[in-house]
């Protein structure tokens, strides 16, 4: 176990540097001058543009760059940005809001998603599963920033349900709710089928009808002995998801105007920060890295066939 | 009287009748609504099971067999399986038209069952000793530790090595033959009037073949249980059984004791399964094996379900059902068994 | 135990033991049954008649603005009604297909041949080969596509000049550098599935190439799920440049696409929802469609989920 946790952890680290270097280099690509608009209406002075492309090593060959860059990355120093501001602090603040929505995102998708999956697979071919059937395939065609405006605009700003935008640093869970159901709508419907089509095919498993001949009633038959087998590969998508949510978080933050790292990634793409992205990217990353290690081990866990030997 | 339980169960409220008859299954019929056609999986059988008695079940693939344990436990998937006519009666209650609630007590605590394949048919999620433990709790609303506490007599009982030790592995940690023993330690957990094996050594070694048999044969005197044993396999019942029914076509096309059936078969069919069974003492004769393949059971031919395969088959079998009838101390479903007896 | 239940519902009669079809052959009869399988061929026949096409369905000219008839409500002569630039609705969504559906297929079978022959290499040469190849795959797999299309597009934007087929094969270079992964590793697992099989030992003991060994024996076996999820991404993709157009980085103005039109009429979606129905509408039944295809092939090939 401790050493399966080891070997994974060594292998995260040419995925981490692979990963940032192409960031990096896409970020070394960006056109355009990070020093535009900074100093108000006219351009700079060459001597502030010299100083400000010393300071962030801009002259630099790309592998010297991404090096010095590594160099301070390993010592946990994330850097400053473009406008003087540590990127850590920056981050630490975005990452909590963005970190939040994730993770009531995916408590929808484990809630509404399994719930709704159980339903039409116990209820195969009644009313409750071709209306989840049907349901989840309208979400999943329906692109998420559609179904954002369209949420926004009826919850939101017709009936007043939501608050319609978030911009607060410190939003309440309460006006992270629209946001959230709407960061995680496409994979609640994912784990929606995922977790009927395993709950379908597991009901046809012998350990089932063992479990009927042993006087089982249907909901302990379901409930402990067939639901536990349909989970496992739900758990692991939902864990994997975690990363996505994150990156999906790009729109949902746009269309509710959250500060969180989606919104601080894109506007530093704009005002061509390119540390600001890279770091937001990397931390993106290991986190992603980390969550799937989480779920590898916890698949061990719920399945005793799997050993991390 | 069942004085040989364990004061541990309580009194069932289920008695043999005074002459011992604890099941009876009477003109059942089984059959799979399926998008091709309806298939007649089982049409009209009856048998019935007395206290201590074993009764086999011989018969090929989709002969029935399974269907028929599957009515009985009341286990088959209805749809697409339906019963159109029929009555399984044990201690005089029938089954089909017990409340559903009445009859998920029967399983388990009075009638329980094993299947071929242990592996599948243990949760893999679940330690063993938990498996056969739960039969304690939800039926008997024992605690944990004293169901893991059961679970690890009845795991000695049926002779697993260090069943301590082993009571909280998982079935994917045992051998195949453990993993039958533990289907079988669940199955007798409650200390049932029948059990019911469903091809229970098919998918094991030669040699724990015959553990199994005489760990079966040894649980059914020591419980005086009714003991139903389902095989294709002539050679695993000789010594166990009783009585043998032989399915065809989800009819029963003979009954008799079964030295009889085996000394003096009284069906065409019962004599090709006997044939097919290698024998040590006529070493180097061809095999003998039933030409043809058992019938589609959505198109099951008119008159005898057997005639198509049968070498002795004339016009009266291909136009007239024969009824099931005694012929000396057996009974056949063939126009022509005292031929076969006799020949 | 098992079988004597299948045996009793699919029985094997003599009548029936002639007809040995292969599975493919069996995919295809139950696709030919399933009416999803054929509604889905519908629209994308549709769909792609619309990119190649657009004249067949209109001859309104999209980029013809009518400053006087701006937003317009749905009439006979404008059908979906005209936007907030005077143009009609109708014709724009119909040439907007172009774009999504070029988007949708090129980056599907890019997807499918890069990840394709990463995902065999991987498999089929094992030891360090596969080591170096997975680390590459999951360095990919590790960057969201939408983050990476959004950093890629900004990378190398675009401006008004840039011709309307340099922009899209942008976007399906950078859906294809985010989004082969996923084919890659489920290909490196069927090969890992089909190798250990008898038939390639067989192969390969008697001497095949490897190259053959592939081609007539792992192919087969392993291109079908491949293809069933690059039929399932396509519809992801078609979202994904709808997005990207969405946050102003893919396809701009002047150039038609879904995404375009959703994007310019979410500004007025208030007082004027039909402006953003329609592009919406066809966008999801495009996406749809391709779904639906990809879940009746694996349902075909896969009857244990019927």
């Amino acid at each position: 176990m401790g050493k399966y946790i080891v070997r994974r952890l060594l292998q995260m680290i040419p995925v981490v540097l692979g990963a940032t270097f192409i960031i990096f280099a896409m970020v070394f690509a960006l056109p355009g001058d990070p020093t535009a608009g900074k100093c108000g209406e006219r351009p700079c002075s060459p001597e502030y543009v010299a100083k400000f492309r010393e300071e962030h090593n801009l002259n630099d060959p790309l592998p010297v760059q991404y090096g010095k860059y590594l160099g301070k990355l390993v010592q946990g120093d994330l850097g400053t940005n473009y406008y003087g501001i540590p990127v850590k602090e920056d981050l630490a603040k975005r990452y909590t809001i963005t970190g939040r929505l994730a993770v009531m995102a995916i408590a929808f998708e484990a809630i509404i998603g399994i719930l709704a999956g159980v339903l039409a697979g116990v209820r195969k071919g009644r009313f409750i599963d071709n209306l989840v059937t049907v349901s989840t395939l309208f979400v999943i065609s329906i692109p998420v920033f559609v179904i954002g405006v369209f949420m926004q605009y009826t919850l939101g700003i017709k009936w007043g349900i939501f608050p319609a935008t978030v911009p607060s640093l410190d939003a309440s869970t309460w006006s992270l709710v629209l946001p959230a159901f709407v960061l995680g709508a496409l994979s609640i419907a994912y784990v929606a089928r995922l977790t009927r089509t395993n709950l379908v095919e597991n009901l046809r498993a012998d350990y089932v009808r063992t479990a009927a001949a042993k006087g089982l009633s249907k909901q302990r038959t379901v409930g402990v002995h067939t639901l536990r087998n349909s989970l496992i590969p739900v758990i692991t998508f939902i864990g994997a998801d975690f990363g996505a949510l994150l990156g999906g978080a790009i729109v949902t933050e746009r269309i509710f105007n959250i500060q969180g790292v989606g919104g601080y990634i894109f506007r530093s793409i704009n005002s061509r920060d390119g540390v600001a992205v890279v770091s937001a990217v990397t931390v993106l990353v290991i986190v992603y890295l980390l969550v799937n290690l989480l779920v590898d081990l916890l698949y061990g866990v719920l399945d005793p066939r799997i050993s991390h030997d | 009287m069942s004085t040989t339980t364990k004061s541990a169960a309580p009194q069932s409220q289920y008695q043999p009748d005074a002459n011992g008859r604890l099941l009876e299954v009477e003109n059942l019929h089984v059959e799979f609504h399926t998008p091709d056609g309806i298939a007649r999986a089982i049409n009209g059988a009856s048998f019935d099971l007395h206290q201590g008695e074993t009764l086999a079940i011989l018969g090929e693939s989709g002969s029935g067999k399974s269907v028929t344990a599957q009515a009985i436990m009341g286990i088959l998937d209805m749809p697409p399986a339906v019963i159109p006519e029929g009555a399984i009666r044990y201690a005089g209650h029938d089954l089909l038209t017990m409340p559903e609630e009445q009859r998920r007590k029967v399983r388990g605590p009075e009638i329980s069952m094993i299947f071929q394949d242990a592996l599948s048919s243990l949760n893999p999620t679940f330690p063993v000793g938990w498996q056969i433990g739960e039969m304690f709790r939800q039926h008997r609303g024992m605690n944990k530790s004293d169901a893991y506490a059961q679970a690890v007599r009845l795991m000695e009982r049926v002779a697993i090595p260090a069943a301590k030790e082993r009571v909280k592995q998982y079935p994917h940690q045992f051998s195949g033959g453990m993993r039958q023993r533990i289907m079988i330690a669940m199955a007798i957990a409650l200390d049932p009037a029948v059990l019911i094996a469903d091809e229970p050594t098919t998918a094991l070694d030669v040699t724990v073949q015959a553990q199994i048999m005489a760990l079966l044969a040894e649980l059914q005197e020591e419980r005086q249980m009714g003991l139903i044993l389902i095989t294709h396999d002539l050679g695993v019942v000789a010594d166990v059984a009783d009585r043998a029914a032989v399915m065809y076509a989800g009819r029963i096309v003979a009954k008799a004791d079964i030295d009889d059936l085996y000394a003096r078969p009284a069906h065409p069919y019962t004599r090709g399964l006997l044939e097919s069974i290698p024998r040590l003492d006529q070493k180097g004769q061809t095999l003998a094996a039933i030409g043809g393949l058992p019938p589609n059971l959505m198109r099951i031919p008119p008159g005898c379900a057997f005639n198509p395969r049968c070498r002795m088959a004339q016009e009266i079998c291909r136009e007239q059902e024969p009824e099931l009838r005694r012929v000396g101390n057996q009974e056949s479903r063939c126009h022509f068994a005292e031929e076969v007896l006799n020949g | 135990m098992t079988d004597t239940i299948a045996a009793g519902v699919q029985p094997t009669a003599p009548d029936e033991v002639g007809e040995a079809r292969s599975l493919g052959q069996d995919a295809w009869r139950a696709l030919k049954k399933n009416k999803l399988f054929w509604a889905s061929v519908v629209l994308i026949v549709l769909f792609v008649l619309m990119a190649i096409w657009p004249s067949l369905f209109t001859n309104q000219d999209p980029t013809y603005g009518d400053i006087s008839r701006v937003r317009q409500r749905p009439s006979a002569e404008h059908w979906f009604g005209t936007d907030g630039q005077g143009y009609d609705i109708y014709s724009r969504t119909i040439y907007g297909a172009r774009a999504s559906i070029i988007v949708g297929i090129c980056t599907s079978i890019a997807t499918l041949l890069v990840g394709g022959v990463i995902g065999i290499i991987a498999g089929f040469y094992g030891g360090w080969v596969d080591a170096v190849v997975s680390r590459i795959t999951d360095i990919f797999f590790a960057i969201p596509l939408l983050l990476g299309g959004i950093l890629f597009m900004a990378s190398f934007p675009n401006d008004a000049n840039t011709p309307y087929f340099v922009i899209v094969g942008k976007v399906v270079l950078t859906l294809t550098i985010f989004g082969w992964p996923s084919i890659a590793r489920l290909m490196r697992s069927s090969v890992l599935q089909v190798k250990p099989n008898e038939y390639v030992l067989a192969a390969r003991a008697l001497g095949a190439s490897p190259w053959r060994i592939i081609r007539s024996h792992i192919l087969p076996n392993a291109l079908a799920p491949a293809i069933v999820v690059a039929t399932i991404n396509l519809g992801a993709y078609i979202v994904a440049e709808a997005t990207l157009s969405f946050l102003g980085i893919g396809l701009t103005p002047p150039a038609i696409s879904w995404g375009v039109a959703i994007s310019d009429a979410l500004v007025a979606i208030r007082t004027y929802p039909h402006i953003l129905l329609f592009p919406s509408l066809f966008l999801s039944l495009a996406v749809l469609a391709f779904i639906m295809l990809g879940d009746a092939v694996r349902d075909a090939f896969d009857p244990k989920s019927r």
